[in-house]
């Protein structure tokens, strides 16, 4: 089963609202709360990352028995040196963005550790695609 | 006819029941729909909160309190009355006036619910140091029963303490045992304020058994006391009362009157749909650093308690001004902590999975997709019109063949309009969902 979620770059007042429709369909999916927590976790994370950092982005969420295929991709700056994002700590989120509670270096990280399949492309000045699969047993 | 709630603490009663559809509009996991003119419920996603019985105007919704008579039973019988009882009455009429008035009424030994709490208080402390965090309180019943059902994900975050009425019940319970008092003379009852105390007495949580006998519905209690002091009855009987409280324990039951006790950082929540929104968002993982949530289902916690009649802040204010006389601690608390230590703990408490579409994830999948496709039909305003109470419920039922996409009453407009179905047959579709009477008035 697809969904669609359009997100905006800096409205981080809606921001979580994919997340959480993505939580209520997998609950009454009764998948398991490890599993569901892992998505919600994951998908906010991605979620939050296009709001602070791109213009704008669309999530695809592709449900089907055996687990979830999240796709997240954003018209933005781009990820110049994807290594050095996936390293814990590191951000280039700016002084607003961390003073909202965001921008902690953590996402990306995090991201791939409640993953079982990770992958991220990113061009400089155009934006970056992100590929979140999680299975369900 | 009539249906029970999952606990058996709510009965619907059908020959009362006008199908008005208000219990539907504010029940939290939309386990209510209207066919043939009554309420029905989806016994399996209750949780015995009691929202439907506040609402219903017809007083349709019966609560299962145990019949007053069987206090006769028992030779000693102790009544366990909660700080919010007091508070239902003017300050004009005493305390001592209304101890007596129940010991008239038949009980032999009153204490307050609230006795126990200082050493609760004291316990919680301890398990927090060392639980899940944040922790969250295990008083409210109805919010133990709502994480089970609609946050299976944090039930290990649920307190693994029993509540106040239980542990001064299990003391009342030792201490007459320790006089050499039988068992079989001893009742113990509980005055509630609350259903989903009563769902929790009649089927506990975390593997506990209640050595509660009884449990007196407050609302009725409160009438039975009242006019006994409007008519002035008689005070022939000898009523023992342990009186020692704390002012813990009187606001415990108020809300703030628990997490303020409680090291750390820590919040009190009250009113279903404001620990609703917060438990999504500690489901989600957005909120972190808290220490110990106190979450209420009824706004101003039990001073809003079902079962209680007067004005929720009036009825605050009241516990507040009395609590402001009474002493920080009492001295039956170090005997509390001896008796106590081995019996506040329980279980674990099991999630409660509330199967929406499919317990087979193929199926569940494909109905899901189904009704995804129906809700873009409906008008998305929730009219309810169809019997069920938002037009994503209707779909979810539609897909699993409990409801007729006719019954949208803007599709079918949609449909008589193109002259798919006929003005009888609509009509039937209404008689069908809300009753053959409401559509035989002569106007």
């Amino acid at each position: 089963m697809l969904s669609e979620f359009k997100i905006e770059g800096g409205d981080f007042t809606r921001a979580g609202y994919a997340s959480s429709q993505i939580k209520k369909i997998l609950k009454n999916l009764n998948v398991s709360p490890d599993v569901v927590k892992r998505v919600v976790v994951a998908l906010y994370e991605a979620e939050v990352n296009i709001v602070a950092h791109a213009f704008k982005g669309v999530i695809v969420a592709d449900i089907s028995n055996s687990g979830i295929k999240l796709v997240l991709e954003d018209e933005g700056p781009g990820i110049p040196d994807i290594g050095m994002a996936m390293t814990k700590g590191y951000s280039t989120a700016s002084q607003t963005v961390r003073e909202m509670g965001f921008g902690a270096g953590m996402g990306l990280p995090n991201i791939k550790d409640n993953a079982d399949r990770f992958e991220i492309v990113s061009e400089v000045g155009k934006g970056t695609r992100l590929s979140i699969e999680i299975d369900f047993l | 006819m009539s249906q029970l709630t999952y606990h058996r603490a709510l009965e619907i009663l059908e020959n009362v029941c006008i199908g008005c559809s208000h219990c539907m509009k504010v029940c939290p996991t939309e386990a209510l729909r209207v066919s043939g003119g009554k309420a029905h419920i989806h016994v399996e996603w209750c949780i015995d909160c009691g929202e439907c019985y506040r609402v219903c105007p017809t007083r349709a919704i019966r609560v299962m309190d145990d019949d007053f008579k069987q206090i006769f039973e028992y030779k000693h019988r102790v009544l366990l009355v909660p700080s919010v009882f007091f508070a239902q009455f003017n300050d004009n009429i005493s305390r001592d006036k209304i101890y007596s008035i129940i010991g008239e009424l038949g009980f032999t030994e009153i204490c307050a619910v609230e006795q126990s709490v200082d050493t609760l208080l004291l316990e919680e402390n301890e398990y927090v140091k060392n639980s899940v965090k944040p922790a969250i309180s295990s008083f409210c019943p109805a919010v133990i029963r709502l994480i089970q059902v609609r946050f299976p994900s944090l039930v290990d975050h649920i307190m693994r303490l029993i509540p106040p009425i239980e542990i001064t019940a299990q003391y009342y319970k030792r201490k007459f045992a320790a006089d050499g008092i039988p068992e079989n003379d001893l009742g113990i009852f509980y005055l509630t304020p609350c259903i989903g105390k009563i769902a929790s007495v009649k089927s506990p949580v975390g593997g506990y058994k209640s050595p509660i006998t009884g449990v007196i519905n407050m609302d009725f209690f409160y009438n039975k006391v009242f006019l006994a002091y409007k008519q002035h009855i008689p005070i022939t009987n000898n009523v023992v009362v342990s009186k020692e409280l704390s002012s813990k324990g009187i606001m415990f039951p108020v809300t703030g009157g628990e997490s303020v006790h409680i090291e750390g950082r820590t919040l009190a929540i009250d009113g279903m749909n404001n620990v609703i929104d917060f438990l999504e968002m500690l489901e989600n993982e957005e909120v972190d650093g808290f220490d110990f949530l106190e979450l209420r289902a009824c706004d101003q916690s039990c001073a809003g308690g079902i079962l209680c009649h007067r004005n929720r802040f009036l009825t605050a204010e009241n516990m507040r001004k009395f609590a402001a006389t009474m002493p920080d601690t009492h001295t039956l608390v170090p005997e509390y902590l001896s008796h106590c230590s081995a019996v506040i703990h329980m279980d674990e408490i099991e999630p409660r999975s509330m199967i929406k579409y499919d317990r087979d994830i193929d199926i569940a999948l494909k109905k899901m997709e189904g009704a995804k496709k129906l809700r873009m039909l409906f008008p998305g305003i929730d009219c309810g019109a169809c019997g069920a109470p938002s037009c994503e419920a209707l779909a979810e039922d539609i897909v699993k063949d409990q409801a007729e996409i006719n019954a949208c009453i803007f599709l079918r407009t949609l449909f008589e309009k193109r002259g798919e179905i006929t003005l009888e047959e609509a009509v039937k579709i209404m008689e069908k969902i809300w009753g053959k009477d409401r559509f035989s008035k002569e106007i």
